[in-house]
C-alpha cells in the first residue's frame, strides 16, 4: 500500500515536471511580449531596457532553469500585464471559479439523482422519457451556446436575472462569498446552472441505470417481502448502492469542471481562473499562463491521486495489479 | 493462388458477407425515425456546407458587400438594394445566411478535416500498438490514459496557448485531443481480432505486420471505429465552436460559426438576437443530427445490445 502511494507520487511528480517544462518552453516560443508592452516609437534601448527587466535577454535555458528555481519557493514571476505576481493573480481570482464550481455541483447532484432516480423507477413513463431527451440535449449541446440562451431568456427577455459579473461578495464567519449576499447569489445562478448542465446530464444517466440495475436484485425483494415501504427501500437501501458509482465519476469530473469554468466565465464574465487565462493569452501574459497551466496541473495530478489511492482502498484488484 | 491459400481465405464468401451486414445494418437504422430525421439531417448540413459559394447570396469575404448603412438589418427586411435578408445582417451589414453558411463551410471542415487525420494517426498507433504488445503497447496506452484524464477543452486551450493561432494550429490542436480516442478503439478490437485463427493463418504465410493489420485486421475493427469517428466529428465541431467563441480558434478572417455566435453576443443583450441566435441554430443542427446518427450506430453496432 505504502509502496504504491509512494510510486504514484513519484509519478505525479514526474508529470509535473515533464509538464511545466513542456508549457514553459511552448510558451516561450509564442510570441515576443517586449512588442506589447513597449510602444511602437520606443527605440532599441528601451527596448531592451524592458527585455532585461523582466529577463527576457537571457538564454531559454536559463530562464528556465530560474523559473524551475522560483517556481519550487512558490514565486511564479511577476504578470507583464498587471506588474504582481502570477501566482497571487490567480489565487486572487480561484475563490469565485471555486464557488462557481461547487455550487454547480449542487445543482448537478441535488437535481441528477432525483430526476434520474424517477427515470429508472418509472422508465417508460412520459416524465422519464422527457428526463432522458433533455439529457441527451444536455450533452450534446454545446457549453457556450447554452449560456447565451440562458442570458437572453433570464437577462434580455424577461430580466429578472443579471446577465454577468459577479455583484456584491457577502461576508459570513470571515469567509467572503456571492453565497451570502441575495444579489450574489442572483449573479451566481445563471452560470452555476450553465457550468452544471453537463454534469446534470452524466449524473441523470448514472442514477437512472443504477436504479434499473439495482431494483432487480434479490435484497430489494427481499426487503419488500419483509414487508417495508417501497419509499424507505428506494430512497435508504437503494439510493446507498446507487451513490458508489456517482461519487466515484464526479470526484474525477471535479478537474474537468474546473477547466470547462473557462467557458461559463468568459461567457457570464466572471471574474474566475477561467477568465483570467482566456484575457492573458489574448495579451501573451506569459508568466499568467505558465502559472495557471501549472496550478491546474497540479490540482488535476492530486486529484487523479486521491482517486487512484482511494480506488486500491477500496478495490483489492488494483493493489494486486499495481504489485505486480 | 494455391488451392490451400484459397482455402484459408474464400475470396469470393467475404465481400458477399460483408454486403449483407451494411445491408442489415441500413435496415435496423432506418426503424428508427429520429435516425432517420437526423441522416436527413446531416446530409442537409454537408450540403449546405459544400454548396455554400453557389447557395449563399453574397460572399461575406468580398469587402464590397460591407454596406454600413443597411447594418443590424432584421430578419426578412430589404436593403437599399432591395434585397431581402431573409436573416437579417450583422453589424457590418453582411446578409447572415450567406455569413452562416460560410461559417458552417469552415465549422465542418475542420470537424471533419480534424477527424479524419486523428482517426488515421489514432488507427495507426492502436494498432501497432495492439500487434507490438508488452512495453510498447504499455508505454502507448500510458500516454493515452494521461491524456484522456485531462479534458479536451483544457487540452486544447494549452496547445492554442502554445501554439498560436491559426486554421491549421486549430486543426492541429484537435487531432491531439482527438487522436486518443481513436487509438484506444481500435486498440481494443485488434487484441481481440489478434488472437483469431486467420491472423495466425496470415503469420504462417509470412506476411508482414503492416499487411497483416491493415488488410486483415484492421476491416474487422471497423464498426467500433465508424462510432467513435461519427460521436468525435460532433465532438470536434463543438469544441471548435467552443474555442473560437472564446477567441482562440479560428481567425478573423475565416470566421466559422463559433465567431458568429460571439460577434453577435454584445447586440444579443440589446434585443438584436438574430446575428447570435441563427449560426447557434445551424451549429446545433450539425452537432445535435450527427449525434444522433452516432448513437443509433452505436446501438446498432454493439454487439452486447444486438437482438
Amino acid at each position: 500500500m505504502t509502496v504504491f502511494v509512494i510510486r504514484r507520487l513519484m509519478q505525479s511528480i514526474l508529470v509535473l515536471f515533464a509538464m511545466s517544462a513542456i508549457v514553459f518552453f511552448g510558451v516561450y516560443v509564442v510570441g515576443d511580449p517586449v512588442e506589447i508592452l513597449v510602444s511602437h516609437e520606443a527605440d532599441e534601448a528601451e527596448r531592451a531596457r524592458v527585455a532585461a527587466a523582466l529577463g527576457l535577454d537571457r538564454p531559454v535555458w536559463v530562464q528556465y532553469f530560474a523559473f524551475l528555481e522560483n517556481a519550487l519557493g512558490g514565486d511564479l514571476g511577476k504578470s507583464f500585464v498587471f506588474g504582481i505576481p502570477a501566482i497571487q493573480l490567480i489565487l486572487q481570482r480561484m475563490p469565485a471559479t471555486f464557488e462557481l464550481v461547487i455550487v454547480s455541483f449542487v445543482i448537478a447532484v441535488g437535481l441528477g439523482i432525483p430526476l434520474g432516480m424517477y427515470a429508472g423507477y418509472r422508465p417508460n413513463s412520459a416524465g422519464a422519457k422527457t428526463i432522458m431527451a433533455g439529457s441527451i440535449l444536455g450533452f450534446s449541446l454545446p457549453t457556450f451556446w447554452v449560456g447565451l440562451m440562458l442570458i437572453m431568456i433570464f437577462a434580455v427577455e424577461m430580466q429578472i436575472l443579471p446577465a454577468g459579473g459577479r455583484g456584491p461578495v457577502g461576508s459570513f464567519l470571515g469567509m467572503q462569498s456571492s453565497l451570502f449576499s441575495w444579489t450574489g447569489l442572483g449573479h451566481l445562478f445563471l452560470p452555476a446552472l450553465n457550468l452544471a448542465l453537463f454534469k446534470l446530464a452524466l449524473v441523470i444517466r448514472l442514477a437512472r441505470a443504477g436504479m434499473r440495475e439495482t431494483l432487480l436484485l434479490d435484497y430489494v425483494k427481499y426487503a419488500r417481502a419483509k414487508g417495508l415501504a417501497m419509499r424507505r427501500v428506494v430512497f435508504v437501501h437503494v439510493l446507498k448502492n446507487i451513490m458508489i458509482p456517482i461519487v466515484t465519476v464526479l470526484g474525477l469530473e471535479l478537474g474537468s469542471q474546473i477547466a470547462f469554468s473557462v467557458v461559463t466565465e468568459t461567457v457570464f464574465a466572471w471574474p474566475g481562473m477561467g477568465k483570467l487565462i482566456i484575457e492573458s493569452i489574448d495579451k501573451l501574459d506569459r508568466p499568467v499562463i505558465v502559472a495557471y497551466l501549472l496550478v491546474i496541473v497540479v490540482i488535476f495530478v492530486l486529484i487523479n491521486l486521491v482517486v487512484d489511492v482511494l480506488y486500491s482502498v477500496l478495490d483489492p484488484r488494483v493493489r494486486l495489479a499495481a504489485k505486480a | 493462388m494455391s488451392a490451400a491459400h484459397e482455402a484459408v481465405f474464400p475470396a469470393e464468401a467475404a465481400p458477399a458477407r460483408a454486403e449483407a451486414n451494411w445491408r442489415r445494418v441500413w435496415r435496423e437504422f432506418a426503424e428508427s425515425r429520429i435516425a432517420l430525421a437526423a441522416l436527413a439531417g446531416v446530409i442537409l448540413v454537408v450540403l449546405a456546407a459544400v454548396l455554400a459559394p453557389l447557395l449563399a447570396p453574397q460572399n461575406p469575404y468580398d469587402l464590397r458587400q460591407l454596406d454600413i448603412l443597411g447594418n443590424l438589418l432584421v430578419p426578412g427586411a430589404k436593403s437599399s438594394a432591395g434585397y431581402t435578408h431573409w436573416l437579417g445582417t450583422d453589424d457590418q451589414g453582411r446578409d447572415m445566411l450567406s455569413g452562416i453558411l460560410y461559417g458552417l463551410r469552415i465549422s465542418l471542415g475542420v470537424g471533419v478535416a480534424s477527424g479524419v487525420i486523428a482517426l488515421a494517426a489514432g488507427m495507426t498507433i492502436g494498432l501497432f500498438a495492439a500487434y507490438a504488445g508488452g512495453r510498447v503497447d504499455a508505454f502507448v496506452m500510458r500516454i493515452v490514459d494521461v491524456q484522456l484524464s485531462f479534458p479536451a477543452v483544457l487540452v486544447a486551450l494549452i496547445l492554442l496557448a502554445v501554439l498560436g493561432r491559426g486554421a491549421e494550429k486549430i486543426v492541429l490542436a484537435l487531432v491531439i485531443v482527438q487522436w486518443a480516442y481513436y487509438a484506444r478503439t481500435v486498440r481494443a478490437s485488434a487484441l481481440v481480432e489478434l488472437n483469431k485463427e486467420y491472423v495466425a493463418a496470415a503469420r504462417c504465410l509470412a506476411f508482414g505486420p503492416a499487411r497483416i493489420l491493415f488488410r486483415h485486421v484492421l476491416p474487422n475493427c471497423l464498426p467500433p471505429l465508424l462510432v467513435v469517428g461519427t460521436i468525435q466529428t460532433a465532438h470536434a465541431i463543438a469544441l471548435e465552436a467552443t474555442l473560437s467563441y472564446l477567441g482562440i480558434g479560428m481567425p478573423l478572417t475565416e470566421p466559422s460559426l463559433g465567431r458568429l455566435i460571439a460577434n453577435g453576443y454584445q447586440y444579443m443583450l440589446s434585443g438584436k438576437y438574430w446575428i447570435s441566435v441563427f449560426p447557434g441554430v445551424a451549429l446545433l443542427l450539425a452537432i445535435a443530427s450527427i449525434n444522433l446518427v452516432g448513437d443509433q450506430l452505436r446501438d446498432i453496432l454493439n454487439p452486447r445490445l444486438r437482438r
